[in-house]
């Protein structure tokens, strides 16, 4: 079945641009609540158009950041430029930005017609322009036959289209999104993860989400910046997140990653030129293709991803280096993936996922096996922080 | 398949299941059902000098057609001859309507303050708003006598801040305005509790989704907080509204002589004229009257659930 999936995703790397002007610029910002810093002198660029995700555990300071920018709270230093004006002080009721809240927020005693009318209403539109608007919306959200309804009569898939719409209608600058799928099933959320990436590039609008799912970030971002306690980790594209993590708290928290701890054996690797960093982890010599600043004897970790170690029964050509070699200890089925976990000798594990490709029955490789790992010089990542 | 339903615990009642809705019903059976029917019945029957002051008209089933055939709906109709009845009636139901719109004007801010605390301050709030209850509401009542009178407290305050001279005296005493001072005073708290209790359970998001939208707080009070809290402006309305219409001991105590309430005039028929029938025609238009919004409070209770 054809489905209309809307233009094509275009090449979009403003961030790249060093001329471009950034659409909304969070400049040192700090937020305190009494003794917790929420927020600790960030600085962070959003560009027109962007897809712009804040990844983060619960308590990282995503929700206050996007609040600062909404207008409920105001920062404690820094300033917040929305289109190179400061909108520090502003109340959100002036702000050109719409919110769709966690809870979703509907007025329980209007139904979705009122409910997504109530923000242009406030404009003091016209009768007729805001019908007009209010239907529009309705048929975006695919919720005509709905209008009439009290939220309490809908379900939750429902409600929160009824959100969405809602915080539409006005055509904000920005449009924030607090963990807006989070009430969703699976099936559900990515269905409307789709529908919302579509929204953002017919309408042309600045979408910035907040979420805890890495997956959800991944899938609709076009930038993603990952949090921790009040703290930029990084900003960069999805898959620059997933295959290039800079520190070993992002490689951890974006997907599955084997971490070995290890000390830098040799490099002929400079700043700004990739070379050969050799590294032992404890008895465990690995080797990366990377561009790397770490010394001889310093201190890093040896990062490599489930699904790019190859795991094999037989010995291969070369044992001496990116090599590791111990028994089937789990397996974990995932349908479209399964993941081996391999005891080593000195009883360390590390992951190994291999694509179901054919409908076997027997794998070849099961519990108690020996089995050998192995992976390319490029396939890993030496982190230093 | 279908003995599944009829054994559910919840579809059969056991008889102690009985006993706790019998409770209730026993209670209202005994001490309002009885009460009113023997009211009703004296309503129905002719003033005499003897005692109790009344000829008993209904005696037993036997004599139900001797009964129909002399029953005596005299006092009703003198209830619509002397237009002191219907003024008293009215008079009841206009310092009612008053007294029920300044509670509401007082309660309600009171109420949002307190929904709008910190959490941690809300229970102290809420115990301040029943303090009052700790002493007797005849005693308050007084109190507020000590306070209004000419020579009272106020008068007292006001010539020593040297807002009144020395001859000057609040005449509040014995007025309309003294009955309302009582009236909002005594209910006050019946009408914060039903509103807090309305308003501490609204999302506070929602106030927020509408400032987002463009609305600013003062809007956001009439098109967001106040509608949604109407359940609770409702029964605070009537839980005053409905006792006030009856009230009799603060227009006793703090009224003046032409302060015309049903309450008063249902005393007077009762213990001063001595005219039980009338006066229990009096109690029996009075119900009657405050049944109809009792019914309205009733039928948005259950539109609430």
């Amino acid at each position: 079945m054809a489905k209309s999936l809307g233009p094509v995703k275009r090449k979009f790397s403003p961030w790249t641009d060093p001329s471009a002007v950034p659409f909304i610029r969070f400049e040192n910002i700090t937020k305190r609540f009494g003794d917790f810093t929420a927020v600790d002198n960030l600085t962070l660029d959003i560009y027109e158009r962007e897809f712009f995700s804040l990844l983060g555990p619960s308590g990282c300071g995503k929700t206050t950041l996007m609040r600062m920018l909404a207008g409920f709270e105001e920062p404690t230093e820094g300033r917040i430029l929305l289109q190179g004006k400061d909108i520090s002080g502003v109340p959100p009721y002036r702000r050109p930005t719409n919110m769709m809240f966690q809870s979703y927020a509907l007025f329980p005693h209007m139904t979705v017609e009122k409910n997504i009318a109530f923000g242009l209403e406030q404009d003091n539109l016209p009768k007729g322009e805001i019908a007009t608007r209010v239907e529009e919306m309705l048929k975006l959200v695919k919720l005509e036959q709905f209008a009439k309804r009290k939220p309490n009569q809908l379900s939750g898939g429902q409600r929160q289209r009824v959100a969405l719409a809602r915080s539409l209608a006005k055509r904000p600058k920005v449009l924030l999104l607090d963990e807006p799928l989070g009430a969703l099933d699976k099936k559900l959320r990515e269905e409307t993860q789709f529908e919302l990436m579509d929204l953002q590039t017919k309408l042309g609008l600045t979408f910035l989400i907040v979420t805890h799912d890495q997956e959800e970030a991944m899938t609709v971002s076009d930038r993603i910046a990952v949090m921790d306690k009040g703290l930029i980790m990084q900003v960069a594209t999805p898959a620059e997140i997933y295959e290039a993590p800079n520190s070993r708290y992002v490689a951890d928290f974006i997907g599955d990653i084997n971490i070995l701890e290890g000390t830098v054996a040799s490099t002929d690797s400079a700043l700004g030129a990739p070379g050969t960093v050799r590294i032992d982890c404890d008895g465990i010599a690995v080797s990366v293709e990377q561009e790397c600043q770490a010394v001889v004897g310093d201190k890093v970790a040896f990062a490599v991803r489930p699904e790019k170690v190859r795991i094999a029964p037989d010995q291969p050509a070369v044992t001496s280096v990116n090599a590791v070699y111990g028994e089937v200890w789990d397996i974990g089925y995932l349908g479209d993936f399964s993941v081996f976990l391999v005891k080593l000798a000195d009883g360390r594990v590390v992951r190994a996922a291999q694509a179901n490709v054919s409908r076997l029955v027997d794998r070849p490789i099961t519990f108690g096996d020996m089995v050998w790992l192995t992976w390319p010089l490029d396939a890993g990542l030496v982190l230093t922080r | 398949m279908a003995s599944v339903s009829e054994t559910h615990p919840a579809n059969k009642p056991s008889p102690a299941r009985w006993l706790v809705v019998a409770v209730p019903y026993l209670w209202l059976l005994l001490f309002f059902v009885a009460p009113f029917l023997i009211i009703f019945k004296i309503s129905l029957s002719e003033t005499a000098i003897a005692m109790p002051p009344y000829t008993p008209l209904f005696d037993g089933f036997g004599a139900i057609g001797d009964f129909v055939s002399e029953l005596d709906f005299d006092n009703y109709l003198f209830l619509t001859d002397d237009p002191l009845y219907i003024e008293a009636y009215l008079s009841s139901l206009r310092i009612a309507v008053i007294s029920t719109f300044l509670l509401l004007l007082i309660g309600y801010p009171m109420a949002l303050a307190m929904a709008r605390a910190p959490t941690m301050l809300r229970p102290t709030l809420v115990m301040l708003v029943i303090l009052p209850f700790w002493t007797s509401f005849l005693i308050r009542v007084y109190a507020w006598i000590g306070i209004l009178k000419p020579d009272g407290l106020l008068t007292l305050l006001f010539q020593s801040v040297g807002l009144f001279g020395a001859d000057d005296q609040v005449q509040i005493f014995r007025t309309d305005y003294a009955v309302f001072i009582g009236i909002v005073y005594s209910y006050l708290p019946f009408m914060v509790l039903p509103l807090y209790s309305a308003l501490e359970k609204m999302d506070n998001t929602l106030l927020e989704a509408a400032s987002d939208l463009g609305c600013p707080p003062w809007k956001a009070f009439w098109k967001i907080t106040f509608p949604l809290s109407l359940p609770g402006v409702i029964a605070g309305s009537m839980i005053c509204f409905i006792p006030i219409t009856g009230e009799f001991v603060i227009p006793d105590l703090l009224g003046g002589a032409d302060t015309l309430m049903i309450g008063k005039t249902l005393w007077t028929e009762f213990f001063g004229n001595r005219d039980w029938p009338l006066a229990s025609a009096v109690a029996v238009i009075l119900l009657i009257m405050l049944v109809v919004p009792i019914m309205i409070f009733q039928n948005q209770q259950k539109k609430v659930a």
